[in-house]
């Protein structure tokens, strides 16, 4: 994973301006992490499951936009890969999941494993080895928007104001808009929610409907930074994961915050260790804190203690 | 055509027969109680009409229409609610919340434009917001409807549970134990609620220890023992029933 603004090798002092290049990349990464994540969240408050194909969702969206660009303008392109994905989601869900009378937890995790490297496989096949993006949305590679004395590419503002967007509405959404108490109503006492007259089972449609929805519009947004290849979901999904637990599983907010922790010792790491060592950072965190803290940074150890998983 | 009919009910568990061949009807209107001793499959009778558990045999007319084998959710929005022994309250979110849950499905624009900040849906949530914010006035517990769920008292958790059942504008409402854990006068309390809720046209059926409650407030009470029924009637012939006398007080005078 390579990004424009880091110089590699060693730095082993730092100027100002090399400070905040690191932090609008962390920054820019950690939102992204924290997209996957709030997608991981969002399902497993749902069912209880960690859906392993949310990363899958992040490249079919990228992936789909860069194909439908083809033909139709940008937005529109980013628009229908977004309705597309969301509409694979719901397949998902109701193909593979819905049916299933008390499927174990272990069993539908494995599900969505089969099925992140069927989306995988299929995307292969569709699309090729190839790397692609989508185009800049203002200027190109090398235009830039000085902030602080550094220079910033335009799509890293895009990137940071879509997904905090998107964590904006979410939370208005889960706060006052009746769909959203009443997806947290499942989350919260299934057999309650059911009493009061809600469908869980077209809870969890939506909730994979949702989660597919913010993943792939992350896929386009981020897609001329990072690049989008068919393989590009397993990386975010462990990323995303790592975010999860440390945010502690199911609590969406503190999934940004955890996010954009991840995200920034990732791009500081790189002036003290070589880029091979950013992924192994986030695994290295992530069993740090499943040893140490498996409710999580923010998370409510007996309340943690209670869920089934 | 009778309110709610069970017709020769039957659920087994194993070897248990927690409801056996019982049949009673409820009439518009009134309140009814489901009394006997511990085990006699009083919570068993209400999870079949609520659709928790399906039942071995038998049926359950609601007004008009058989019900029994549906799912919870479809019991729910023919206009059965009800509230449960050990409280279900979503523990997370604000008591108004609660009742705000039970409400979203009589709005008029459905769950699924409520996805979409539409305009409307706006509205459509401040009318969600308001009734409930009624409702818990209603139940005296208005003042808090801010507060997390959990950190309520018990009694009030109680109170939230009944407003989110009666946000559902039940045409029945089954009330699973509501005295449990009370205290005399919350008990007095809840005894004129279930009639103020009963005059807004909403029948009742009881599950209740409490004797002096349920003599209190029952139009019929209906005795299960051992899954089976052993008499129905009113207050008065309830008490003077020899069976009932007996499974209460044993064989020989206590």
């Amino acid at each position: 994973m390579q990004f424009c603004l880091c110089h590699g090798g060693l730095v082993f002092f730092m100027t100002p301006e090399l400070f905040l290049q690191y932090l609008f990349a962390g920054v820019t990464y950690g939102l992204i992490y924290a997209i996957v994540a709030i997608g991981f969240n969002i399902i497993y408050n749902t069912t209880g499951i960690i859906n392993f194909a949310q990363g899958e969702f992040v490249m079919l969206g990228g992936m789909t936009a860069i194909s439908l660009h083809h033909y139709l303008p940008l937005p529109l392109a980013i628009a229908a890969a977004v309705a597309i994905t969301m509409v694979i989601g719901a397949l998902i869900e109701m193909v593979f999941i819905r049916w299933l009378h008390n499927p174990s937890i272990l069993r539908m995790i494995i599900i969505t494993i089969g099925l992140s490297i069927l989306i995988r496989e299929g995307a292969l096949h569709i699309w090729g080895e190839g790397v692609r993006a989508l185009p800049y949305f203002n200027g190109n590679e090398i235009t830039s928007i000085v902030v602080l004395g550094v220079g910033v590419s335009p799509q890293v503002f895009w990137v940071l104001g879509v997904c905090g967007l998107m964590v904006a509405a979410l939370y208005l959404f889960f706060k006052f808009v009746p769909l959203g108490l009443v997806m947290r109503a499942c989350a919260a006492n299934r057999v309650a929610a059911t009493l009061c007259g809600v469908s869980t089972k077209n809870m969890v449609t939506f909730s994979f409907v949702l989660s597919a929805g913010i993943g792939a519009m992350a896929g386009c947004v981020v897609s001329p930074i990072t690049y989008s290849q068919y393989d590009g979901g397993t990386n975010l999904a462990i990323k995303g994961f790592t975010v999860a637990i440390l945010g502690g599983l199911g609590n969406s907010m503190a999934a940004v915050a955890a996010g954009l922790l991840l995200g920034i010792i990732e791009a500081f790491s790189i002036s003290v260790v070589p880029l091979a060592f950013q992924d192994a950072i986030a695994i290295g965190i992530l069993l740090i804190i499943l040893f140490i803290r498996p409710h999580g940074l923010f998370g409510n150890r007996s309340a943690a203690m209670l869920k089934e998983f | 055509m009778s309110f709610l009919a069970i017709q020769h009910l039957h659920k087994s568990f194993g070897g248990l027969h927690a409801v056996n061949d019982v049949s009673f009807a409820l009439a518009a209107g009134e309140i009814k109680a489901l009394i006997g001793p511990n085990g006699a499959g009083k919570t068993t009778l209400l999870n079949l009409l609520s659709g928790n558990i399906l039942p071995d045999a038998g049926e359950v007319i609601f007004l008009g229409k058989p019900i029994q084998g549906l799912k919870p959710f479809q019991i729910a929005r023919r206009g059965m609610a009800r509230t449960f022994q050990n409280i279900k309250l979503f523990p997370e979110m604000t008591a108004l919340e609660n009742v705000m849950v039970g409400r979203h499905m009589r709005s008029r624009s459905g769950v699924w434009s409520g996805a979409g900040n539409l305009p409307w849906t706006w509205k459509e949530e401040a009318g969600i917001r308001r009734k409930s914010l009624e409702l818990m006035e209603f139940m005296g517990i208005a003042e808090h409807a801010g507060t997390e769920a959990a950190s309520l008292a018990f009694g009030q958790q109680r109170a939230v549970e009944f407003a989110r059942a009666l946000a559902l504008e039940p045409d029945l409402l089954l009330l699973d134990e509501p005295a449990a854990g009370l205290n005399i006068y919350e008990t007095a309390e809840l005894a004129k609620l279930i009639r103020k809720v009963r005059d807004r046209g909403i029948t009742i059926l009881l599950v209740e220890h409490d004797m002096s409650l349920v003599m209190d407030i029952s139009d019929s009470i209906v005795v299960l023992s051992f899954g089976r029924r052993i008499a129905e009637g009113n207050p008065l012939e309830i008490q003077n029933n020899p069976e009932v006398i007996q499974i209460y007080l044993g064989e020989d005078d206590a």
